[in-house]
């Protein structure tokens, strides 16, 4: 049976939610130079270097940033039929007391949130964390929500969610496909 | 996805790819004992018995550390002084700490091949941590990842081993990773120590260290076990420093960049001198801390192995 697919976000929108998210993300703490921005792998990685860029652009400021891998975090360990890849986690500042900017493209079943939270505090005790995703797809089964999202759609189980970056997939876009 | 191994038991049985995957995953554990709360979740819940049927600091502690950075439970089981145990009883006593509930044996035992007959008898993963003198291939891989970290590759590099080879599961191990990652190996020592086919392994055998010792990239230096001496396998341990100890006066004649590796524990003044092995050239430590990165790494991939 064919796939549906449907696009939900082109590139415009996309350069639309790093502006706003940037501009959001300066509320967050009155000293620049306390707030990180930590991509998870690897779509958020991409999003924080755009976002990045952009408040490099409008402040002249370059902000911290980090990578995180959750893959030891993760609750469903002992469903996999071997251990996942681990791709490393690079947070080469100390997170005491600053304001840390989770940056995910797409926030689902909230698993995932909660594996880079847990993760996030063996570093040390952030003053705050915000979540910012690209797509918010609801369906979750944790109470975690982002403090921005620069799309909200509402899918069922059988979509998925496919998130394009240039830097990954060669072309911008978010597409909702539907596997029946 | 390229390991599928459910029990780590040598290096000769690794693929080239496997190898790698397990040295690209230990550089991500590396960062781990970086961090302000060294401890991961990924093996919460699992209990990682070390079962150390001969005497060992290094390795033992290593693979107790890190099996508590990944959040395992660990047992301890020390067999003071029995290193007959063979056979039926070593079965039974490994048949009873499996009894507990284990998800993870390490094994350290004289007798080669005790780790493959432990993975035919117990439902629990097994990783081997020195099996007489067969292999050791956690020491082989940490050797190797401190290679690639220093170097930044591993094909092509001339790598020397010195000392007792035919006693040496460290050589042996390293021997079967360096030549399926694409390494020249040779070895030198004193021809009793040299076992007869090792050329068969597409190894090198030198006797004379000063007349080669420049054409390497990385010399790793074995333990003179003293024991062997008692052997009359070699005359004197002076004799044996004298021509295969590295010292300052050698070091001049080696590559100005050498990387000197040790297993430990080092006889200082026998195979090494301090000033060598305290010297810029050593990654001794390095070696320990890497160890532990790829213990880690090791661990989490046999466990996730049903």
């Amino acid at each position: 049976m064919p796939k549906k697919t449907e696009t939900i976000l082109v590139k415009e929108k996309i350069d639309e939610f790093v502006r706003s998210a940037a501009d959001r993300i300066l509320e967050w703490d009155d000293r620049l130079d306390n707030i990180a921005l930590v991509g998870i792998r690897t779509r958020g990685v991409h999003l924080v270097r755009r976002i990045v860029e952009r408040i490099r652009q409008e402040k002249g400021v370059v902000l911290k940033t980090g990578i995180l891998d959750i893959t030891l975090y993760r609750d469903d360990l002992d469903d996999n039929p071997a251990s996942p890849q681990v791709r490393g986690t690079e947070i080469g500042f100390n997170v005491q007391g600053m304001t840390l900017v989770l940056v995910d493209d797409v926030v689902y079943t909230g698993r995932t949130v909660r594996a880079a939270l847990d993760q996030l505090i063996d570093f040390g005790r952030p003053r705050a964390i915000k979540l910012v995703v690209l797509v918010d797809r609801g369906g979750r089964e944790l109470p975690i929500q982002p403090d921005f999202s620069g799309s909200t759609v509402n899918t069922k189980s059988g979509q998925d969610v496919v998130v394009l970056l240039a830097e990954e997939d060669g072309m911008d876009g978010v597409r909702i496909m539907s596997r029946k | 996805m390229s390991w599928h191994r459910k029990h780590l038991l040598t290096l000769e049985d690794l693929t080239r790819e496997e190898i790698l995957h397990v040295l690209d995953t230990a550089e991500s554990f590396k960062e781990v004992s970086t961090r302000s709360i060294k401890k991961v979740p990924a093996l919460r819940g699992k209990v990682v018995a070390n079962l150390f049927f001969e005497p060992s600091t290094r390795t033992r502690i290593s693979f107790g550390l890190a099996a508590k950075r990944l959040s395992a439970d660990t047992i301890d089981f020390v067999s003071a002084g029995s290193s007959t145990v063979k056979g039926e009883t070593f079965k039974d006593t490994s048949k009873n700490i499996e009894a507990m509930g284990i998800d993870i044996a390490v094994l350290r035992h004289t007798a080669p091949g005790a780790p493959k007959m432990l993975s035919e008898c117990i439902d629990a993963r097994v990783v081997n941590a020195g099996d007489g003198p067969h292999e050791h291939p956690t020491q082989g891989l940490l050797d190797i990842f401190t290679i690639r970290e220093e170097k930044g590759k591993v094909e092509g590099l001339n790598v020397l081993f010195v000392g007792d080879i035919t006693h040496s599961r460290v050589a042996r191990s390293n021997i079967w990773g360096l030549k399926k990652l694409g390494a020249s190996v040779g070895v030198v020592g004193p021809a009793t120590l040299i076992p007869k086919k090792i050329e068969e392994l597409g190894v090198k055998v030198y006797y004379d260290l000063d007349e080669v010792i420049g054409e390497f990239d990385v010399i790793n230096l074995l333990r003179i076990q003293l024991e062997r001496q008692r052997q009359n396998l070699f005359p004197s341990i002076r004799e044996y420093s004298r021509l295969f100890g590295i010292n300052g006066e050698r070091m001049k004649r080696a590559k100005p960049d050498v990387v000197i590796m040790h297993p430990g524990p080092i006889n200082r003044g026998v195979e090494i001198t301090p000033e060598v092995a305290d010297g810029a050239n050593s990654v001794i430590l390095k070696q320990v801390t890497n160890g532990l990165a790829v213990r880690m790494a090791v661990l989490y991939l046999v466990s996730g192995i049903k």
